[in-house]
């Protein structure tokens, strides 16, 4: 029956809105006709032709009457007036361009944060991994200091005895060297459990993927599963790659399958070269064994959970299996308690304050949106008093009131659509160009922000809500429009009289306030990003390059490592503007760090719960610590004597001396025990420093030991000279390729290879600078827009002011103290309410403070500034008015 | 605005639909139509009929379409629809069931 109705409803609505002409001529025709007939009978009862016409018209009504009873029983009355008004209201636009573009840059502004933030709001959090089932995907982690990371023995235990998941995965990420037949080059890979492909659901692109049932034990799945985009760049998409051997490290490997396009690894931003099975890992990396339970390299393990259990129940069924671990092996398994998180990021370490840093920029992107709303909805009212002789005449002829605020309504919305047509559009730019934007030289880094269909609909929906909400204000003053008082006195003093507060004035001040807010977020940030960068690390980066050599993909190992590491170093050394290089297992600040568990000298149950603390540990040559510009605070440095006959030997840090022997003094000569037993004296103290990934990070405690008494094959080169380094690069690579010409090195100098550190700080702010500085363009367009109308508004009274004798002084108070004291009170407003918000940033951005003397008078000279400029040009045009020609002209 | 105000709400709709069951008629013969029927005691203004058509043809329980009248000139017939029957039916039926209990009321002996 429903549908029925529709079967006739529809056509004849489409037909009366598109074929309006064909259906207003039917309409009168069949009224004219029904006119003459009862004209007819008129004239047959004996009245002239013309009131025969009459008293037909008069029995219909009235024609026009009948005929708009008939449109609105049709329904199309609806669709028909809100064309008419926004025809209407393109044109009112049109004919204010200046007020126009004002607002549609105001709105665009404001929708274009959004809908950037969103995006990557969206990007990063709202949709994670692009595989199936994604929702029921989690990743354990182990609160405490090492996040995610698990052991090879750990994750098989974890797999195998779960009763939660559907089945475990485990990654890692691995730099290697990729022979394909020339030199090797380096590349970026995942080793993967050979159940990955099987348990994210993927089918190969081309070739076929590594199953459970490849690997029977270690190196003996040598198989390589190209991503995509890596088989298009270093492939040329060569359909032939399957089944050819290529070597990585000097290992052969077979290149078996193409995973498809738009799968690209499981976190992420760090988009992998290709897939290795986990259990060759000894061949990728050597420095490490699969068989260590205490060695938690494995970066991430997870997991579909199974249907119908809870994340809460997985939880404790891997704490149970936990338990059962620490019983059993109480040397490695310290304390077993696990959690899960999304995956994605490498756990809630780094994805929390990930998740945490985009949605407090959400939050201050809905501010600025709200400013410009703010901001917006005073322009609109004083242009609604503007025009309440309008409206006043419209309502004198008959316009019902609801019309009048649609029509107003319709023109907010058109400038909010309009706004965040040209906010999408920039947005969608800027979002494709942090697409492909790569910001670390060394890391195959990413952002994943595509603008997607959620990113327009949040856009639409803001433009909509925030045309709503500023088309709201100027409500009250129509619906209180008199018309008989204001089309009677034809004045425009429709606003409301002076003194009172107004809803613009309101509007006013927390538009200022929260623009003060951004504004000081900014600042905070700023300075805290100025300060980071000239703090000491304990070390000195400038005028330092580092070199890495990767000699684990030449094929060295154990016995070869220490001799290819002295002619690297002494090759390096001879090139002419080197002051000095050293050697070092891992430099601080760059990629990652080695952490070791140390115990005091008295304990003998080396368990990991009885660990004195775990520190950052550095294995370097005697030449590093001069080399790093390290300052010894006490004892010695290390000599070329301490080596494997010596006495073992160890310079640790200030924090270290404090936390496992009470002070500095204490410290020095005394001894301490490694995981493995072995007693080290401590023979130096070096200051503290920056050591991990983060440059905010608390205190740590490090420890530096000779590499000659600890060997690894992890080489870096640190190298200093007097000048500018990445000028001696060239001489660098040239001597390193005459030592070994199949040894891929990586040069960078320390200062960028930090960028990784200072990554997260930066980019907060960058975003944080840019928004502040968006919301201080609002507070600008705001103050102006309210002092360029109150002197408007006032012109004839400050020109009368002006003929009695007002001093420049009194004109310019009487024309702009409101607005002054609006900016006053809103940034005092703002500047308390910053204080506050600045506390969330000091856990983001590196030292920043907002109870720092210099960030307050930088805020509050920034907010005088915008003031000063906003109200600038009314103030001119108030001094210039001409109270002659003024008062002549009204 | 100008509805009749001697006519229960709805029954215009009822009134139209009726007619229209017997046969095809023009906007001015239906107002004449009414008037005979009802012996001018139902009064239904020009003004409010065609309102009323364009209701009902919106409804798509009519539907209209042009042709030669009486008197040789083009007007628009309206005419009833499958969906316009089942409409009088369930009115009629309804008006039924109003009038009787109304004439109950009325016919109510006072004690």
């Amino acid at each position: 029956m429903r549908m029925e109705h529709w079967f006739y409803e529809i056509p004849l609505r489409v037909r009366s809105l598109f074929r309006r002409t064909r259906v207003e001529q039917e309409l009168d025709e069949e009224l004219q006709y029904h006119l003459e007939r009862k004209t007819e009978e008129f004239l047959a009862k004996g009245l002239t032709p013309d009131d025969a016409r009459k008293a037909a018209l008069r029995a219909m009504d009235g024609l026009t009457q009948c005929k708009e009873e008939c449109r609105e029983s049709r329904g199309v009355h609806f669709i028909e007036n809100a064309v008419q008004d926004v025809r209407y209201g393109l044109r009112v636009l049109r004919k204010s361009p200046g007020f126009t573009a004002v607002a549609v840059l105001t709105l665009a502004l404001g929708i274009g944060a959004n809908a950037v933030v969103f995006g990557i709001l969206n990007g990063l959090i709202l949709h994670p991994l692009n595989v199936p089932r994604s929702e029921s995907l989690y990743s354990i982690e182990r609160p405490g200091t090492f996040g995610e990371y698990q052991s090879y023995p750990d994750y098989v235990d974890l797999r195998d005895r779960n009763r939660s998941f559907d089945g475990l995965i485990a990654y890692s990420i691995s730099e290697v060297g990729l022979d394909t037949g020339n030199n090797p080059v380096r590349a970026w890979l995942y080793d993967v459990s050979t159940n990955y492909f099987d348990e994210l659901g993927l089918q190969p692109y081309l070739g076929r993927f590594f199953h459970a049932y490849d690997e029977h034990g270690p190196n003996s799945a040598p198989y390589i599963v190209l991503t995509h985009a890596y088989w298009h760049s270093h492939f040329q998409d060569d359909r032939g790659v399957v089944g050819r051997v290529v070597n990585l490290n000097k290992h052969p490997f077979t290149i078996v399958g193409v995973a498809p396009p738009e799968f690209r690894g499981t976190l992420l931003f760090f988009n992998p070269d290709f897939f290795v099975p986990l259990v060759n890992r000894t061949q990728v990396e050597p420095a490490l064994s699969l068989g260590g339970r205490g060695e938690r390299w494995i970066f991430t393990v997870l997991g579909h959970l199974k249907p119908g259990i809870a994340p809460a129940q997985a939880v404790a069924d891997l704490n149970s299996i936990g338990s059962y671990l620490e019983q059993n092996y109480p040397k490695d398994d310290g304390q077993m308690t696990f959690s899960l998180s999304r995956p994605g990021f490498s756990g809630d370490t780094v994805g929390r304050p990930i998740r945490e840093f985009v949605t407090g920029l959400m939050l201050l992107a809905g501010l600025i949106l709200l400013a410009a709303c703010a901001n917006l909805g005073s322009l609109f009212a004083a242009r609604a008093a503007d025009r309440a002789r309008e409206v006043a005449l419209r309502l004198a002829l008959g316009a019902s009131r609801n019309r009048i605020l649609r029509t107003l309504f319709t023109e907010a919305i058109l400038i909010s659509l309009m706004g965040g047509a040209v906010g999408l559009l920039f947005s969608v730019m800027l979002l494709g160009r942090l697409n492909v934007w790569q910001p670390l030289a060394r890391f195959p880094m990413h952002v994943p922000v595509n603008p997607d269909a959620n990113v327009y609909a949040v856009a639409l929906a803001l433009a909509v809500v925030s045309g709503l909400l500023f088309g709201i204000v100027p409500v009250r003053q129509v619906l209180r429009t008199d018309p008989y008082q204001i089309v009677k006195s034809g004045s425009r003093s429709s606003g409301t009289p002076g003194r009172r507060i107004t809803v613009r004035d309101l509007l006013l001040v927390v538009q200022v306030a929260i623009c003060a807010v951004l504004v000081m977020s900014s600042l905070v940030a700023v300075r805290g990003l100025a300060r980071s960068l000239d703090s000491r690390f304990g070390f000195e980066p400038r005028n330092a390059m580092l070199v890495q050599a990767y000699l684990h993909m030449a094929g060295y190992s154990d016995d070869s490592v220490p001799a290819v590491q002295k002619r690297l170093l002494d090759a390096v050394q001879s090139v002419p503007g080197v002051s000095s290089a050293a050697l070092v297992d891992n430099p601080p600040l760059v990629e990652g760090w080695n952490a070791a568990m140390v115990f005091s000298d008295r304990t003998t149950d080396l368990r990991p719960a009885n660990a004195a603390v775990t520190a950052i540990r550095y294995r370097i040559s005697p030449e590093y610590l001069p080399a790093a510009e390290t300052t010894l605070l006490t004892g010695r440095n290390f000599s070329p004597h301490d080596d494997k006959g010596a006495p073992r030997v160890a310079v640790v840090n200030r924090e270290f001396a404090r936390k496992v022997f009470g002070s500095v003094t204490a410290a020095a000569g005394r001894y301490f025990k490694m995981g493995d037993g072995t007693a080290v004296q401590v023979v130096g103290i070096a200051e503290d420093g920056k050591y991990t990934t983060n440059i905010a990070e608390a205190p740590q405690s490090a420890l530096f030991l000779p590499i000659l008494q600890w060997p690894t094959i992890e080489t870096w080169l640190v190298v200093r000279s007097g000048s500018d380094p990445q000028a001696l690069a060239p001489a660098i690579r040239s001597r390193l390729h005459d030592v070994d010409a199949g040894l891929p090195v990586f040069l960078e100098t320390w200062k960028k290879g930090m960028d990784g550190a200072l990554f997260t700080s930066r980019v907060a702010t960058v975003s944080l600078g840019v928004l502040g500085a968006i919301g201080a363009m609002l507070s600008i367009t705001g103050i102006f827009g309210m002092a360029a109308y109150s002197v408007s508004k006032r012109m004839r009274e400050l020109g009368i002011r002006m003929a009695l004798g007002a001093q420049r002084k009194e004109v310019l108070r009487a024309a702009l103290g409101r607005a002054i004291q609006l900016l006053a009170l809103g940034s005092a407003a703002g500047l308390a309410l910053g204080m506050l918000a600045g506390r969330v940033l000091a856990g983001i951005v590196y030292q920043a403070t907002p109870r720092d003397p210099l960030i307050l008078a930088g805020a509050v000279l920034a907010m005088s500034l915008l003031g000063l400029l906003a109200t600038w040009i009314p103030a001119q045009r108030a001094l210039s008015l001409d109270p002659v020609m003024l008062l002549r002209e009204e | 605005m100008s509805r009749p105000s001697d006519l229960v709400q709805g029954t215009l709709d009822l009134l139209l639909l009726k007619i229209l069951a017997l046969e095809p008629l023009n906007g001015w013969a239906i107002s004449q139509r009414l008037k005979q029927v009802s012996g001018d005691v139902l009064q239904v203004s020009d003004g409010s009929l065609y309102p009323a058509l364009h209701k009902l043809e919106q409804q798509g329980w009519i539907s209209a379409e042009w042709k030669a009248s009486e008197n040789n000139r083009r007007a628009k017939f309206y005419s009833l629809t499958r969906l316009g029957r089942g409409q009088l039916e369930k009115e009629a039926a309804n008006w039924a069931r109003l009038s009787d209990a109304i004439t109950h009321v009325v016919r109510l002996e006072e004690a």
